[in-house]
């Protein structure tokens, strides 16, 4: 970050912005200071730590190329490696089987029910894939309700959940969404008459689909699918909770702490996984680039979407209850186990009773409330710091200050088990007055949680301040407010939903989040939802009480957001109204 | 863009268009009310009038992108209700031009062609004689988001004319050029439609535009057709109000008609009255219609009629000073034309208005 400000003068500043801007006060300095120190503390510092340690000799320091070859020699990490590149690219297959036809029939067609459709489509996103894990065992293991219908009508069973294969399928069915919401989005932005043009000059049907539909919507698909890579790639707790540990994050967690925290091949492994991640979002770039086909609506007649035939009809509707069943299968094998007496060898649980709920409320309910606490600090964190970074973005002349934004989106790249080892491994050696060592405070959980979150908040921030015409703040200060009165009457009543809807992103995801959370939790009593879930989850016995704080984690954030949903939109029709 | 010889490689045998009686509705917005026209072979026909009246509508009906709930469209005789947008060979340029960006300008021209599956070679020739015809052969390699709106707008036409359509259908081509681009691709669009004689529909809600490359008009409001007509005879012999008012200024002046000695007379005011010529019909009801220049103001010993009036207020408008006139109590436009030196009427001032009566007519509605 030195030289950071000398870099950043060669970036103009951009937008509509650029006359308004005078040059930065003191507060504005310090703000961006602050902001500085928070992210070189607890971004930059660890990941940098953890690089370092990956090309220096162990106990030395010098630079040295040593371990990675290391890894390249030995059989495990290389297999780990195929593993999860193999295991990313077939969850984006198997994702993109499931969200293409629901994308392409509630966008083009005249079709009941295609809110409702992408509203369901975003379910599998508040559930953390890990605990879908273990419904989709009951569900679709070897021994689970399908295998066994399968086994006594037609005698033979479907490996789905054997091994990589259940990854897979798990993997698939909680991300697929992040395929969905960016392939709607495509869908819906391309000009009806692009299509009409092509029926027009005489193609029709799947071949219209592959000529012009699909190739317009493919930066959409490229973002979400990279995403999905990206995502199934970081992940820790599902291959560890399926027991299937030769795979690459598993392995740098495993080193981590059963080798110890002094090993270096964790680093190196952590390394190769910011690198892929780096280069699945240089992919993603440079397919959006000048690419941007979003064609907005000129000319008359665009609204129609098509009526289905009846044989269409039906087949749509086949195939959309068909895959919803199949994504919303974990939640609802998840609501089964939460009621279950005993659930093994059988399609549907022997009874039900409601002891799980009764035990998880009595002695679990501490998972709750840190998690209540944890996400909502994190999110909090998020909002303040990427309110701010957009202020000083787009409304200061301030030298550098696209750096900030940088840092933070950077955390975009750094799996959360990296984050986790680096934090491990850097504030381990710092120790409070009574020699407790820092990494050990629950604080640091909600630090992780909010760099982790903070790239997808600051995104809301910024999008809500950019739509924030400057003569309004111009007006304020025309009329005596000064810059600090302006922000706080103006800017800030104005970003509210913009800001409100990055907290519940970042609150919402923080509480199911487990990948940094599981390196650091140090005590059952400091623990959050997502760990208590992941304990519960590896015993048998432990499965009812687990699946019931499942089902109360899916319930609590579905509800905060359908609650901040609702207050965003209220706000918004005030504001509309007001003009 | 003077080439014959790709103008004898697109040609097409010209063919004509019927609508016979057609309705359409979206829901209970009654959109077409029992349209019927004929279009004729090689024509440059166009639908106009104000935004909302159905002209999109009823081209994209022909095109096959609406179905009718009642009525037929023949295309060279043939009924194509039936048929699908991409088996009807009637060429559609669309407003937004429809370029796909992620095909060079040679295979948006091609595409048609392709999906024809026309031998290669001929495709390339078919592409080159088009992309030659709007001349943006040298173009041919670039991407539509890389040409201007003009050459996006020859693109799209290249694309259409590619593939020898029975009719060519053109929504608003010209509303997304700016106003001197405008003007010059009218010219180059007329210019085309008659060296390839193809029937072309021109949908537009600027009546200059009609006006200046149309061989007919069908003036459309409120989903049917009020009129249909050359430019001219659009202008002089008005069907309706709404027509007259449309195309151009027109002053409209209600009064009744009174009998006195034998002679009819149409009476605006008590006391202000003028002489109906005896060819003339004048419905029940009617309206006094006639054009801003064909009254004058003072002394004029061509005009037919002389009626007392005051100034309300003035114009100029560079070759001619629009007035402002109080004739009765009906309020009305005239053109002066502007002689330099010349004094304007002040508002208030009491004037002569003279009027030709051979040029005035009476409309009921
Ligand atoms: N797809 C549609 N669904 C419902 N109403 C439509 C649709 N397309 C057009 N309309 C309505 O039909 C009427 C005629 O529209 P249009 O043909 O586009 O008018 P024009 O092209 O003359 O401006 C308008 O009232 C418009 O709102
Ligand atoms: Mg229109």
């Amino acid at each position: 970050m030195a030289d950071a400000t000398t870099a950043g003068r060669a970036h103009a500043p951009s937008g509509p912005f650029r006359h308004f801007m005078t040059s930065a006060t003191p507060g504005q300095l310090a703000l961006a200071l602050a902001i500085t120190v928070f992210l070189a503390l607890f971004l930059i510092i660890p990941v940098g730590t953890v690089i370092y340690v990956a090309f220096t000799e162990k106990g030395t320091g010098t630079f040295t190329l040593v371990n990675f070859v290391d890894f390249a020699r030995t059989d495990l990490f290389i297999r780990s490696f195929w593993n999860s590149v193999y295991v990313s690219a077939m969850s984006v297959v198997l994702a993109s089987i499931f969200a293409l036809p629901l994308a392409y029939i509630t966008t083009r067609f005249d079709f009941r029910g295609a809110m409702l459709i992408q509203t369901l489509g975003f379910l599998p996103l508040i559930m953390p894939p890990f605990v879908g894990a273990v419904a989709m065992l009951l569900l679709f293991g070897r021994n689970g309700t399908v295998n066994l219908l399968l086994n006594d009508w037609f005698g033979f069973r479907i490996p789905f959940m054997e091994g990589l294969n259940g990854v897979i399928f798990v993997q698939a069915v909680h991300y697929f969404p992040f395929i969905l919401i960016n392939l709607s989005a495509a869908l819906r932005n391309i000009d009806r008459a692009m299509e009409e043009a092509a029926q027009n000059l005489g193609c029709s049907g799947f071949r219209l689909f592959r000529r012009i539909v699909f190739p317009l919507a493919m930066p959409g698909y490229i973002a979400g699918a990279s995403l999905v890579f990206v995502k199934v790639f970081d992940d820790l707790a599902t291959p560890l909770l399926l027991n299937v540990k030769d795979m690459l994050a598993p392995q740098a967690y495993l080193r981590v702490t059963s080798i110890g925290i002094a090993d270096p091949m964790g680093y190196v492994i952590s390394v190769v996984l910011i690198v892929m991640s780096i280069l699945a979002m240089w992919v993603s770039a440079r397919a959006m680039r000048g690419k941007d086909y979003a064609t907005v609506q000129r000319g008359g007649g665009g609204l129609a979407k098509r009526q289905m035939r009846p044989w269409e009809s039906v087949a749509a509707y086949a195939a959309v209850l068909l895959i919803l069943l199949l994504v919303l299968a974990p939640h609802i094998g998840l609501l089964l186990l939460s009621f279950a007496t005993i659930w093994s060898f059988s399609p549907l649980p022997d009874g039900f009773t409601l002891a799980h709920y009764g035990r998880v409320f009595g002695e679990s309910f501490v998972y709750v409330k840190n998690t209540l606490i944890y996400a909502s600090l994190a999110g909090l964190i998020d909002v303040v710091l990427g309110t701010a970074i957009a202020y000083l973005v787009l409304r200061t002349k301030l030298i550098g200050r696209q750096w900030l934004d940088w840092a933070a989106t950077a955390a975009l790249a750094i799996p959360g088990v990296v984050l986790g080892i680096g934090y491990l491994r850097t504030f381990y050696g710092v120790q409070l007055p009574d020699g407790t060592p820092l990494a050990t405070l629950w604080i640091v959980i909600v630090l992780a949680l909010a760099i982790r979150r903070l790239p997808y908040a600051l995104r809301a921030c910024y999008a809500a301040l950019q739509q924030i015409s400057v003569s309004l703040e111009e007006a304020a200060e025309n009329l005596g407010a000064t810059k600090v009165r302006t922000v706080r009457r103006i800017v800030l009543p104005l970003m509210a939903g913009g800001i409100l809807a990055g907290f519940v992103t970042s609150f919402a995801t923080a509480a199911v989040e487990l990948s940094a959370t599981l390196m650091l939790v140090q005590s059952n009593a400091d623990a959050p939802l997502a760990y208590g879930l992941y304990v519960f989850m590896q015993s048998a016995a432990g499965r009812g009480p687990g699946a019931a704080l499942g089902v109360i984690a899916v319930l609590l954030v579905a509800l905060c957001t359908f609650a901040s949903h609702l207050i965003i939109e209220k706000s918004q029709k005030a504001k509309g109204a007001g003009h | 863009m003077n080439q014959p010889l790709s103008v004898s490689t697109l040609g097409a045998q010209a063919v004509d268009v019927d609508i016979r009686s057609v309705d359409l509705s979206y829901g209970t917005n009654h959109v077409l009310k029992g349209i019927d026209l004929h279009i004729r072979p090689g024509e440059f026909f166009a639908f106009l009038g104000p935004s909302g009246c159905g002209k999109t509508t009823l081209l994209r009906l022909i095109a096959g992108f609406n179905r009718a709930d009642g009525g037929e469209v023949l295309v060279g005789g043939r009924e194509v209700s039936h048929l699908p947008p991409w088996k009807r060979d009637v060429g559609m340029v669309f407003q937004s031009y429809a370029l796909w960006p992620h095909m060079s300008v040679k295979r948006n021209v091609a595409f048609g062609l392709e999906e024809r599956k026309v031998p290669r070679a001929e495709i390339e020739r078919r592409v080159a004689a088009a992309l030659e015809l709007v001349g943006l052969s040298h173009l041919a390699d670039r991407r539509p988001s890389q040409l201007s709106g003009g050459q996006q707008q020859r693109v799209a036409v290249a694309r259409t004319i590619a593939i020898e359509p029975k009719v060519l259908l053109l929504d608003e081509p010209l509303s997304n050029l700016d106003a001197k681009m405008r003007v010059q691709v009218r010219r180059e669009l007329r210019d085309l439609q008659q060296r390839l004689g193809l029937t072309t529909i021109f949908v537009t809600h600027d009546q200059e535009e009609a006006n200046t490359i149309c061989d007919r008009i069908a003036v459309m409001n409120d989903g049917a057709v009020q009129q249909v007509g050359s430019p001219m005879e659009l202008y002089e012999k008005p069907a309706n109000l709404f027509v007259a008012s449309f195309l151009g200024t027109a002053n409209i002046v209600p009064g009744r008609v009174i009998e006195e000695g034998g002679a009819r007379l149409f009476e605006i005011d008590a006391g202000v009255r003028l002489p109906i010529p005896a060819h003339v019909t004048v419905p029940e009801g009617a309206k006094l219609v006639f054009r801003p220049q064909h009254a004058s103001l003072g002394a004029d010993g061509a005009r037919d009629v002389s009626l007392p009036g005051t100034v309300l207020h003035s114009e100029f408008l560079g070759s001619t000073v629009r007035y402002g006139v109080k004739v009765g109590s009906a309020e009305v436009s005239i053109d002066v034309p502007f002689q330099s030196g010349e004094a304007i009427h002040k508002p208030g001032a009491a004037v002569e208005v003279g009027l030709s009566l051979n040029a005035a007519v009476w409309l009921a509605s």
